[in-house]
């Protein structure tokens, strides 16, 4: 079985994140990191493996620019065999379609058994990668899966709706969105670090994917930003740092004076 | 101009999220076409998103469409959304899944998060917060009809729908074959019993900061101290420390208490639209970056596993 793992570069959660102004795209100038929800699919994938399922392959896929290579090396880190980076000047402003087509063109030529993503990219808070690249392939999906089991050439998967637990079962080749709550990652080791260095990153353009230029990027994109505004200003909060001891007692008395408590 | 707004809907009754939107798409006066599909579904039911703001509603109605799974509903709404300037959908897990998948299919572009929209002339405009909820965004599509995603909570559906049934149309449905390979084998509904956390006036919220489900006992004794309920983050309902029953979010319950504390807590979007309209949110955990510091009325920047038993105390001995 081969497992192709989508992951995205977003933005350290610790840098300011702003959108540049002269192209309202989200300034990527600052420190980026692998999207933390993707460590939980290559998690998954890695877990697939120990848990006895066949796999001679995880391969992490990702769209992104030059800067991405740091995050695939960490997708290596974490378990990955090899990585392949597409990256194209002509892809940078791609929306959501023109990403999933892109993925998708990488995907067909992978031919995994099983695609893995995030349940969300941590940038855009949007969760609807897995789908529109399901779509693209024309493969079964399941998304925002808290449990899988894989059995044989199927899937079996839980995922949390409104209404409580869905239980879904899939055939093989399938697309899987997994929820932040399927796994806790582990950290890598210096050694798989260190080993990661060795493992294979292929590179790949528009053209080398048989991506049409057209059909992605700011060319191709169907969504357009209009215009971007503060949002309606609201009272700054108190921040109380715990290091007096003190905490608790400052936290009561605020509500005491609300009339709280 | 033609609006297509999808209305999910679950054992009969229709989702509030797409009820909410479908009453914002009728407010702008464009037409505004419902979207149901599903099987074995009613004529007269259907109808009756008349008097929630459609002038017409179409119905897709194929024994595919039976497990609610979202693929197979792509397929029946392709032709529909073909006749349309823009396709919105109420927040969801399923409606999101569909959103997605049909705008990847037709090559539309997509508005995620969105909480407002409006009508330029012809255009259609969606507003959505972004990075962290620090800016708005407002969006346009191009070269294609545009798909809406809402928030949770973002749109409130009428509250007193009129009686009006608007007229319904059967739609021909052809579902391919990978599109019904995944299949829906079982759920398992929301426990019942329990506090109702949407009653409660103070709700004190147990996240993955806590560490693990040895730790549940202490926000217990933080809520009694408190006199109030336990509520609940995804993360940890889905990692089985406490019952579904807890969760608040977007998957879970929207609670509106005088008192939120939330206890290890990141406040990830999904979350925040269940809780945001909290009277006071107090909000414990070490992470400075937690989106939670950005909207609590009260940040303490430390570890919850020791700052929840000490506020234990602190209000106990105030009670004394």
């Amino acid at each position: 079985m081969k497992i192709a793992v989508c992951v995205k570069e977003v933005p350290s959660a610790t840098a300011a994140r702003r959108l540049d102004p002269s192209s309202n795209r989200l300034d990527r100038s600052g420190d980026s990191e692998l999207n933390p929800f993707d460590v939980h699919a290559l998690e998954e994938a890695v877990r697939i493996r120990e848990g006895g399922a066949e796999v001679e392959e995880i391969v992490a896929v990702c769209m992104g620019p030059e800067s991405a290579q740091r995050v695939l090396a960490k997708a290596l880190a974490l378990g990955a065999d090899r990585a392949v980076l597409l990256t194209d000047e002509a892809l940078a402003g791609s929306d959501i379609a023109g990403t999933a087509s892109a993925l998708a063109a990488v995907l067909g030529r992978e031919q995994p058994d099983l695609v893995l993503l995030g349940q969300q990219a941590a940038d855009a808070d949007c969760y609807v990668m897995a789908a529109a690249v399901a779509d693209q392939l024309k493969r079964p999906l399941v998304t925002q899966v808290a449990h899988l089991d894989l059995d044989g050439s199927a899937l079996k998967a839980k995922r949390q709706t409104e209404h409580g637990y869905d239980l879904i079962e899939a055939p093989l080749p399938a697309v899987v969105s997994v929820s932040d709550a399927i796994n806790t990652p582990r950290l890598p080791s210096i050694k798989a670090i260190m080993g990661a260095k060795k493992k294979p990153l292929d590179r790949l353009s528009a053209a080398d994917a048989g991506i049409d230029p057209a059909s992605v990027g700011s060319a191709g994109a169907h969504s357009v930003v209009r215009s971007v505004a503060p949002p309606e200003a609201k009272a700054a909060g108190v921040t109380i740092e715990d290091s007096g001891g003190d905490s608790a007692e400052k936290v009561v008395a605020i509500l005491a004076e609300k009339g709280l408590v | 101009m033609r609006l297509l707004v999808h209305v999910h809907h679950d054992d009969g009754e229709f989702n509030a999220n797409s009820l909410g939107v479908l009453a914002a798409a009728a407010g702008l006066g464009a037409e505004t076409v419902a979207f149901v599909a599903g099987s074995g579904l009613d004529d007269a039911w259907a109808g009756g998103l008349g008097g929630h703001g459609a002038s017409k509603v179409l119905v897709a109605d194929e024994p595919a469409l039976a497990g609610g799974l979202s693929q197979p509903i792509v397929d029946a709404m392709e032709g529909p959304a073909g006749e349309a300037d823009g396709i919105l959908f109420g927040a969801g897990v399923v409606s999101a899944d569909v959103a997605a998948g049909l705008a990847a299919r037709i090559g539309a572009g997509i508005a995620c998060e969105t909480t407002a929209i409006s009508l330029d002339g012809d255009a259609l405009v969606a507003v959505r917060p972004a990075l962290g909820d620090s800016v708005m965004v407002e969006s346009g599509f191009q070269n294609g009809p545009g798909v809406v995603l809402a928030r949770a909570n973002a749109f409130a559906p009428n509250e007193s729908p009129s009686g009006d049934a608007a007229p319904v149309e059967r739609v021909p449905v052809s579902v391919a074959d990978w599109s019904q390979a995944a299949r829906l084998t079982g759920r398992e509904e929301a426990e019942a019993g329990g506090a109702d956390i949407t009653e409660a006036d103070v709700l004190v919220a147990v996240g993955r900061g806590m560490g693990g489900p040895e730790n549940v006992p202490l926000v217990e004794a933080l809520a009694k101290a408190a006199g109030g309920e336990v509520a609940a983050t995804r993360a940890v309902v889905d990692a089985g420390w406490v019952p579904y029953s807890m969760q608040v979010g977007q998957t879970g319950k929207t609670v509106s208490p005088k008192l939120y504390i939330a206890c290890g807590v990141s406040g990830a979007i999904q979350h925040k639209v269940g809780m945001a309209n909290a009277g006071t949110i107090v909000a414990i955990n070490k992470d400075v970056n937690a989106p939670i510091h950005e909207f609590a009325d009260v940040s303490v920047i430390g570890d919850a596993l020791t700052i929840v038993p000490r506020l234990t105390e602190a209000l106990q001995a105030r009670r004394g």
